[in-house]
């Protein structure tokens, strides 16, 4: 049975990482000192994509992300893995979105894509960390989901097996399809890059990539059509003005601060033994240990 | 202005009220004085037999208990459509959940469609008024919904103007748990499961289902060792293992030496582990990424040991012992020894 699969990936900053650089002195964020990345755990739902398209020869798996039109960075790398096109939804009029506006439009351009059997997305995203736009989408699109998953141990007579990491425990559910199911960072890691992929791929570009190719690669980019990446606006999608970008998002930041902590004045002690001794009978002095 | 109420989603487990549950009751208490509105909370499952008695204590006026045994454990659709149901219903102004496997997962499904606005993780929940800063209306008595945002290197303060129920998620731990008044009594509310959710919404099927109790209670110890990368192995944490038993401690970690598989995740301390606020802190080799500072800054007493006088974790800190955590560690455990008789 060949399947038609879509994952969920966004680009994001690497805010896991972030070093000294990378506030500015007036406290705001310094968005160019962090790099750009593929969301880690949609490399884990990736892989769990990758991985039915193995065992179901035949399959599409289709990488789905909402961004900038640089974007289209990650479905290279997610092309270079083994997925086979992608689609970037990018407009000026989805800027400032919040998960529901997000998962409202990332839900419109599913209904655009048409048939698929499974949804495929990380758990959350790391620039957020809220896990809910892959929740949303399922209940946009009527679907169920099936968050926390660790792996699909089994897909077959229209039904998804899958084990979910719980903070407890584990558990296994079996859900009919189409749903979405959404990856933990405890799942498999992603397979590498293929040379050969890369070799295949490397090429592929999106129509506002595309404009900026000399006209051999734009040759190329004719001949050989799998290396078109597609770019859909809110409009393509048909999604509500109202329900897009900051005007259709219910969530409104009101201000943001930097973290400051409030420095102590700090006792400094050496290793040396002494030193040690009288701590350790300070705090047994003073009953906070003992 | 808006008398709506404010209610409180329970976690349960085998007919106990989860932590965080008691956790949110306890603030969910404190705002809805605040705003002069009713405290309510709602169930699902089955074995609900004494959830009146945990809650109420912590101020509850009204319990919606929805009672049937395919409620429980806890799926995504069933839970969703009952709360969707009863919130059109009910239209409290304000929903908080623990932001766990359970209230990450229901918490969206439901916001989606009532199309009000889900905060997730919050570390503070407060009310205050609200001015858009285009059309210039103004709001009275808003949630804030305060958290951490860009790997906690900003805070946020997030409001919900138009939609209801303004709706977050709180981890375990962040608020602390306070019984308002043994005595306090509220009213229970039976609901007919039947009117809220219906067979089609029993899609996804558990098929099995192991959930332990988790061995490690570092939230509730008074005096955490906690490791980080700088520890360099799985092996030197076995001595962090060592003087916490010497000392009557709990064992955390920072993020990265969970990421680098020094121990395990249910020790995470930090705004994607736990928030801890012991009597005292013993960071061994933690450098103090803001995300771990997060999680346990109002700790009592803080000892940072650490190679690097400049660690970041040091300016918190009421004791800096500069050295290797392999030196340092068996010296406490030698001269506590020595001392503690």
């Amino acid at each position: 049975m060949s399947l038609n699969i879509i994952v969920l990936a966004k680009q994001v900053p690497d805010t896991r990482n972030v070093g000294k650089d990378a506030m500015k002195e007036d406290g705001t964020i310094n968005r160019a000192a962090l790099p750009a990345i593929f969301n880690p755990e949609d490399l884990n739902a990736l892989e769990q994509a990758l991985r039915l398209k193995d065992a179901n020869p035949g399959s599409t798996v289709t990488l789905l992300t909402m961004g900038l039109p640089r974007a289209a960075e990650i479905i290279r790398e997610a092309m270079y893995r083994g997925a086979d096109t992608g689609i970037v939804l990018t407009d000026r009029a989805l800027g400032g979105a919040d998960t529901l506006a997000t998962s409202y439009s990332l839900a419109q351009a599913v209904k655009k894509f048409g048939n698929f059997d499974i949804i495929l997305g990380g758990r959350q995203a790391i620039d957020g960390d809220t896990a809910q736009v892959g929740p949303q989408i399922a209940e946009k699109l009527g679907i169920p989901q099936v968050t926390y998953a660790e792996e699909i141990l089994d897909l077959s007579n229209g039904h998804v097996t899958v084990k979910r990491r719980l903070e407890n425990g584990v558990e296994t559910v079996k859900a009919p399809l189409p749903c979405v199911v959404t990856v933990n960072g405890s799942a498999a890691d992603c397979r590498p890059r293929n040379a050969m992929l890369v070799q295949k791929y490397k090429y592929a570009a999106s129509p506002s990539e595309v404009a900026k190719l000399d006209e051999t690669r734009k040759g190329l980019l004719e001949k050989r059509p799998y290396l078109n990446l597609q770019e859909w606006s809110a409009a393509y999608v048909d999604a509500d003005p109202e329900q897009i970008g900051l005007p259709g998002s219910p969530t409104k930041v009101k201000n943001v601060e930097n973290v400051v902590f409030t420095a102590k004045e700090s006792l400094r002690l050496d290793d040396n033994d002494q030193q040690i001794e009288d701590l350790v009978k300070e705090l047994i002095a003073n009953h906070t240990i003992g | 202005m808006d008398k709506n109420n404010l209610i409180v989603y329970l976690e349960i487990e085998d007919g106990k009220v989860a932590d965080v549950s008691l956790e949110l009751l306890t603030k969910g208490r404190v705002l809805a004085s605040r705003l002069g509105v009713k405290l309510e909370a709602v169930v699902l499952g089955d074995k609900l037999d004494t959830v009146e008695e945990q809650v109420f204590p912590y101020g509850v006026d009204t319990l919606y208990k929805v009672q049937d045994d395919r409620l429980s454990p806890y799926t995504s659709n069933p839970h969703s459509a009952v709360l969707i149901n009863l919130f059109k219903e009910i239209k409290p102004q304000i929903c908080l959940m623990g932001a766990t496997c359970i209230g990450r997962d229901l918490g969206p499904r439901v916001s989606s469609c009532l199309h009000s606005g889900l905060t997730a993780d919050c570390t503070a929940l407060e009310i205050g008024d609200h001015t858009d800063p285009k059309t210039g209306k103004e709001y009275k008595d808003l949630l804030y919904q305060i958290r951490p945002a860009f790997g906690g290197n900003i805070v946020a303060t997030i409001v919900n103007p138009e939609c209801r129920p303004q709706m977050a998620t709180v981890r375990e731990g962040v608020m602390k748990k306070e019984v308002f008044d043994p005595a306090h009594k509220g009213e229970v509310i039976n609901l007919d499961a039947k009117k809220y959710v219906s067979d089609e919404d029993f899609v996804v099927e558990i098929i099995d289902r192991h959930i332990e109790k988790s061995k490690i209670n570092i939230k509730n110890s008074p005096i955490i060792v906690a490791g980080g990368y700088g520890v360099g192995s799985k092996e030197n944490f076995q001595m962090l293992h060592d003087l916490a038993a010497t000392i009557g401690a709990e064992v955390g970690a920072s993020r990265a030496a969970v990421d680098a598989g020094f121990t395990e995740h249910a020790r995470q301390i930090g705004q994607t582990g736990v928030t801890v606020r012991p009597k005292l802190y013993i960071a061994c080799g933690i450098s103090g990424q803001i995300q771990h500072i997060a999680g346990m800054q109002d700790s009592s007493i803080i000892i940072s040991i650490n190679n690097d006088p400049n660690a970041p974790i040091n300016t918190i800190a009421d004791y800096v012992i500069t050295g290797n955590v392999e030196d340092v560690v068996p010296k406490l455990i030698k001269y506590y020894k020595k001392n503690s008789k």
